[in-house]
């Protein structure tokens, strides 16, 4: 099973963070990161990234589309 | 490609006082290769002081800073920064930043804004109450970040006196020998330590009550990283923004013209917090090492595998292959990544509320007072990491 993972280009503040966290799931890009395919594992770590974005540009659903991360 | 044989240069290069940068960091960003420089305590290390360079080494998990432990790792002071949330590397570092992350995002910190503009407003009723000139440091630029961080943190304010002279000294560079420095650590972390016993038996709506429960039901930190965690963000959360308000009223004082601008376009606001972190290069030298864990080409350098190399962010954030005009402070220039937060899973826990903070303080400020001006000698601080002003006397 995997998850999808998205990142609003337009809030990304480009703090490499999750790039930092996940290096085989995010990439930073000049100004914004983008998820290396928009399957990602279901892990914890990928919630990390998820809870750790200052801009909370990163969601996290699953295969109902119900969103899973960030987390409340 | 240049080797490690290189004889270092001293450093840091800027001068503790002001808040220029030094001219020999334009002249390292157009020499191919990093610069290998020398500090006063600590070995030899490569200095990356061109953007790409420094966003390579912040943002590359190759890159570790918690291999630093273990070595004599270059520094200003004799006392090495060990342990806190800057000195591990990923999970453990995710581990301990994923329990404060929530409180510091963008959207969580927003709620701030209208406590902050109201501080901002009463400390600025009470300057005009007691009339010009005033220590624009002491009465306003301190007690904002100060408020707001104890009453995030749980960190009652009346013991303001007692943090500042500990976090004055963590971040001191000066003539503290290890040993001082280290008493002085226990010290702070002693106080840390009763005030997390104290929330523990009356918990409260803070960060550090949130911490505990992370720590006593979850088992997710340590007892001594919970005291480290707690310390790292009061010192962090407070002489860093207090030292960058008055930085970024000295700068506009500098630059007039773009300081009518912003008084007259005051939706420049944001924009400029974000231009003036680019321009005043805070720190007196370089960020703290980062341990290259394999063999990696930086800017034309082949780093070994065990070298530390420094970033040398306010130079990155001149770096005209990035930013145009780089010299020049623009108060409208479009979005830029800057990097005086710093990059990477270090990038700043407390930057958007710093960020709120700067735009709360700088707006109401030059808002207020159409005649801002220095009224006496401005007295920097000195044997610090960071630069600015200790004393600046305003008047209006
Ligand atoms: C204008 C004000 C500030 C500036 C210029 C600033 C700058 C920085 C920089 C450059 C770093 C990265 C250091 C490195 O990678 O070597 C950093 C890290 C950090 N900052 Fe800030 N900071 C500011 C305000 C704050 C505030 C308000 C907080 C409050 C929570 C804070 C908490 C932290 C923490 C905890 C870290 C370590 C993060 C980690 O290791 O994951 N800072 N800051
Ligand atoms: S963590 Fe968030 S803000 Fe930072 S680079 Fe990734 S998506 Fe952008």
């Amino acid at each position: 099973m995997t998850w999808k993972a998205e990142v609003d280009g337009g809030r990304c503040m480009a703090s490499g963070m999750c790039a930092g966290i996940a290096p085989d799931l995010f990439v930073l890009d000049d100004e914004r990161a983008r998820p290396l395919s928009e399957e990602v594992p279901e892990e914890e770590r990928v919630l990390d990234v998820a809870d750790s974005c200052p801009a909370m540009a990163i969601t996290i659903v699953d295969g109902g589309a119900t969103v899973v991360g960030p987390r409340p | 490609m240049t080797t490690a044989e290189t004889t270092p240069i001293a450093y840091p290069f800027n001068d503790p006082e002001g808040l220029d940068l030094s001219g020999a960091y334009e002249e390292a960003r157009h020499r191919p290769g990093l610069v290998r420089v020398r500090l006063r305590y600590g070995e030899p290390a490569w200095l990356a002081t061109r953007y790409a360079d420094a966003r390579l080494v912040l943002g590359d998990r190759r890159f570790s800073r918690a291999e630093a432990l273990n070595r004599d790792t270059p520094r200003q002071g004799e006392g090495q920064m060990d342990g806190g949330i800057l000195s591990m590397d990923p999970p453990d570092h995710t581990r301990l930043r994923t329990l404060v992350a929530k409180a510091f995002t963008v959207h969580q910190v927003e709620k701030l804004r209208p406590y902050v503009r109201e501080l901002t407003h009463s400390l600025l009723d009470e300057l005009e109450a007691a009339g010009p000139p005033a220590d624009l440091v002491d009465r306003y630029a301190l007690p904002i970040p100060v408020a707001v961080i104890c009453r995030l943190l749980g960190v009652p304010e009346e013991d303001r006196p007692k943090f500042r002279v500990w976090s004055d000294a963590a971040l001191s560079t000066s003539s503290l020998t290890a040993a001082e420095w280290e008493r002085n650590r226990e010290e702070l972390r002693a106080y840390m330590a009763r005030l997390v016993q104290e929330h523990r038996e009356a918990p409260r709506d803070d960060i550090m009550t949130s911490l505990i429960e992370a720590r006593d039901q979850g088992d997710r930190l340590s007892e001594l990283e919970l005291v480290d965690l707690c310390v790292g963000i009061l010192v962090a959360g407070h002489e860093t923004t207090a030292t960058q308000i008055p930085n970024f009223v000295m700068v506009l004082l500098d630059h007039p013209d773009e300081l009518r601008r912003l008084r007259e376009e005051p939706e420049l606001i944001k924009g400029s917090v974000e231009e003036l972190m680019r321009f005043v290069p805070l720190g007196v030298g370089a960020s703290q090492a980062r341990y290259a864990t394999e063999d990696i080409e930086v800017g034309g350098t082949l780093v070994r595998a065990g070298e530390p190399v420094l970033v040398a962010v306010g130079s990155a954030n001149r770096d005209a292959l990035r930013f145009d005009e780089p010299g020049r402070l623009n108060v409208a220039r479009p979005a830029t990544q800057h990097l005086g937060f710093g990059h990477g899973v270090h990038h700043c826990l407390g930057a958007p509320l710093a960020r709120l903070e700067l735009q709360e303080a700088l707006g109401a400020l030059i808002g207020r007072f159409p005649n801002l001006h220095l009224a006496g000698d401005v007295v920097w601080k000195d044997q610090m990491l960071v630069r600015g002003p200790r004393v600046m006397p305003v008047g209006w």
